[in-house]
């Protein structure tokens, strides 16, 4: 299993991949938080803060494009506000009448099902620009900067670091299943679903004793190397000049925005 | 292929900025006191191990299973954590497996990563384990049958909370939204509770002693086991209630100053951008939110004890 499957780190010479790590973090986070604050309808500020998203892709030099080719993870849940085009509190656009079912959409209700599809996107590729341009034990870090509690902060190092080893250990098992269920073509093998659910059952039960135990060796492995509770990392962290003006400006554009987005 | 994301999180922009940090702060509250009881009672061997933990519940998501039509079901695996692991550090175990979700692939937003977190990782440790631990007394056979009912509840119950968050912050229709995540995460639910008592049996098999009953009782005290009760007994009496006349719950919810909570507070945060206004409007609805929360869960806690003392 080879890490790329899970890492989102691209590597390149930016100078966004050599900002802080705290400073990008919080700088997403605002960005976030601006587009919730941004009222529905404000088209303008919604283009801008997307202008700020292309320029921040440009700047890391991983093309300008880069985010919104990866930006459709969270379309499917669109359908869930889909049901917003049709809210009462406006004018009716039309009657459509679908079977027992009368559905009136209305201007309002268009309004925020656009603003709300809009702020999702453009939240999404702040954060996939976050894990593109940081390395993840690097954020991690950040995060400890940034006071998160430690014990929450070395569960998802070490969560982190284990994934691509459990995750052979699902292939592994997903393989002996896959060897042991022959089928005909075009016929499921198996019998019926409480049976495969029940199969798979086990496989979890498996895996969570093949984790329990191995977590067992791992630890008396660490202890044996002079852990102490912390896990370290090489780079200093330490907030230059630079990382200040660059946290700055974004903090303008983004209240820019926002005055934008009410007038 | 590897990773398919499950239909619960919620992207960002999906929750209003209200219910957002209403739900961060009830998240981070729950995760804070959850960290200073597992550092009271398990030593710094226990972090490396709900590390491995959190991973396993992220692999074991990998396992699917085909359903039907195509479709295949996975495991989401908060109820098995927090009986396996007792509900505190089920708690920690899950938070860092959606915070990771989150993160590195954008399943679930940041803002609204303390719903998320709630939803999927405190409720269903809170019924999951809930649930069991009330049954630790009976037999093999009830005792799984217990947690298999647990982890249906738990995935429906989300589903419910999920439904009632997107309703509130005014992206969804009530009628609508209700039935069609219930609709899904029943059956979504059934293959939860069957994947949870086999690896619950098989570990049972295998290493016994994890899952001692005097083991898993000392994890958590027997007040999980009325907040697990009162929490699905919730579900269960909202979830017909709100399929089948949602115009009553959302009359119930206007008279009690949700609704207006929910959908008023998007853009009425900043009116007129005179900021000592914005102070009080977004303080005040964040008061008013959380009082309505208080309340109900006081109503929820006299309703549970009454209930338990005509059972027993």
């Amino acid at each position: 299993m080879h890490a790329e499957v899970f890492d989102r780190f691209h590597e390149a010479e930016s100078p966004l991949h050599r900002l802080d790590p705290r400073v990008k973090v919080v700088v997403t986070v605002l960005f976030i938080l601006s587009n919730a604050l941004l009222p529905d309808g404000a088209w303008a500020a919604f283009g801008l803060s997307w202008l700020l998203l292309l320029g921040l892709n440009a700047f890391s030099r991983l093309g300008a494009d880069f985010t919104f080719r990866r930006s459709f993870v969270a379309l499917p849940f669109a359908l869930a506000a889909l049901s917003a085009i049709f809210s009462p509190l406006g004018h009716p656009l039309a009657t459509w009448t679908l079977g027992p079912l009368t559905l009136i959409p209305t201007d309002f209700g268009l309004v925020k099902f656009a603003s709300i599809l809009l702020r999702s996107w453009i939240s999404v590729q702040a954060a996939i620009l976050l894990v593109a341009t940081t390395r993840f034990p690097d954020m991690i870090h950040a995060f400890e900067h940034l006071r998160v509690p430690g014990i929450l902060t070395t569960i998802v190092s070490f969560l982190y670091r284990y994934l691509f080893v459990l995750t052979d250990e699902v292939l592994r098992l997903l393989r002996a299943r896959d060897s042991r269920s022959a089928a005909e073509p075009g016929r499921r093998s198996g019998r019926n679903i409480f049976w495969r659910a029940r199969v798979t059952g086990n496989m979890a039960g498996q895996l969570f004793l093949r984790s329990y135990e191995r977590s067992d060796r791992i630890y008396n492995a660490m202890l044996a190397r002079g852990y102490d509770g912390h896990l370290r990392t090489l780079n200093p962290h330490i907030l230059r000049p630079r990382d200040w003006t660059y946290g700055a400006a974004a903090a303008i554009l983004l209240l820019l925005i926002q005055l934008v987005g009410r007038f | 292929m590897l990773y398919s994301p499950a239909p619960m999180h919620i992207p960002d922009g999906f929750l209003s900025l209200v219910m957002s940090i209403i739900f961060w702060g009830i998240t981070a509250l729950t995760v804070g006191i959850a960290i200073t009881k597992t550092n009271k009672t398990l030593g710094e061997k226990q972090v490396p191990l709900m590390g491995i933990m959190a991973a396993f519940i992220f692999a074991a998501q990998m396992l699917n299973f085909p359903v039907a039509g195509g479709t295949s079901g996975h495991f989401l695996g908060g109820a098995l954590a927090a009986i396996v692991l007792g509900p505190w550090a089920g708690i920690l175990v899950m938070t860092a497996v959606i915070a990771l979700q989150g993160l590195l692939f954008q399943d679930g937003g940041l803002l609204v990563m303390g719903a998320n977190i709630f939803n999927m990782g405190i409720l269903t440790a809170v019924i999951g384990y809930g649930l069991y631990r009330g049954a630790l007394n009976q037999n093999k056979t009830v005792r799984l049958a217990m947690a298999g009912i647990a982890a249906w509840l738990s995935t429906v119950t989300a589903a419910l909370l999920v439904s009632f968050q997107l309703w509130l912050s005014g992206t969804s229709q009530l009628q609508i939204v209700v039935p069609a995540m219930l609709g899904v995460h029943v059956l979504i639910g059934l293959g939860e509770a069957v994947v949870t008592v086999a690896a619950l049996a098989f570990i049972l098999q295998t290493r016994p002693d994890l899952l001692d009953s005097k083991a898993v009782a000392e994890k958590g005290g027997r007040g999980w086991v009325v907040v697990g009760v009162i929490a699905s007994l919730a579900a269960v009496l909202l979830s017909p209630l709100a399929s089948a006349s949602p115009d009553g719950l959302e009359r119930v919810a206007k008279d009690m100053g949700f609704l207006h909570l929910g959908q008023a507070a998007p853009y009425k945060l900043l009116p007129d951008y005179t900021i000592p206004f914005l102070g009080q409007t977004a303080l005040s609805t964040i008061v008013a939110g959380a009082v309505g929360a208080l309340v109900l869960l006081g109503l929820m806690i006299v309703l549970g004890s009454a209930l338990r003392r005509k059972v027993s």
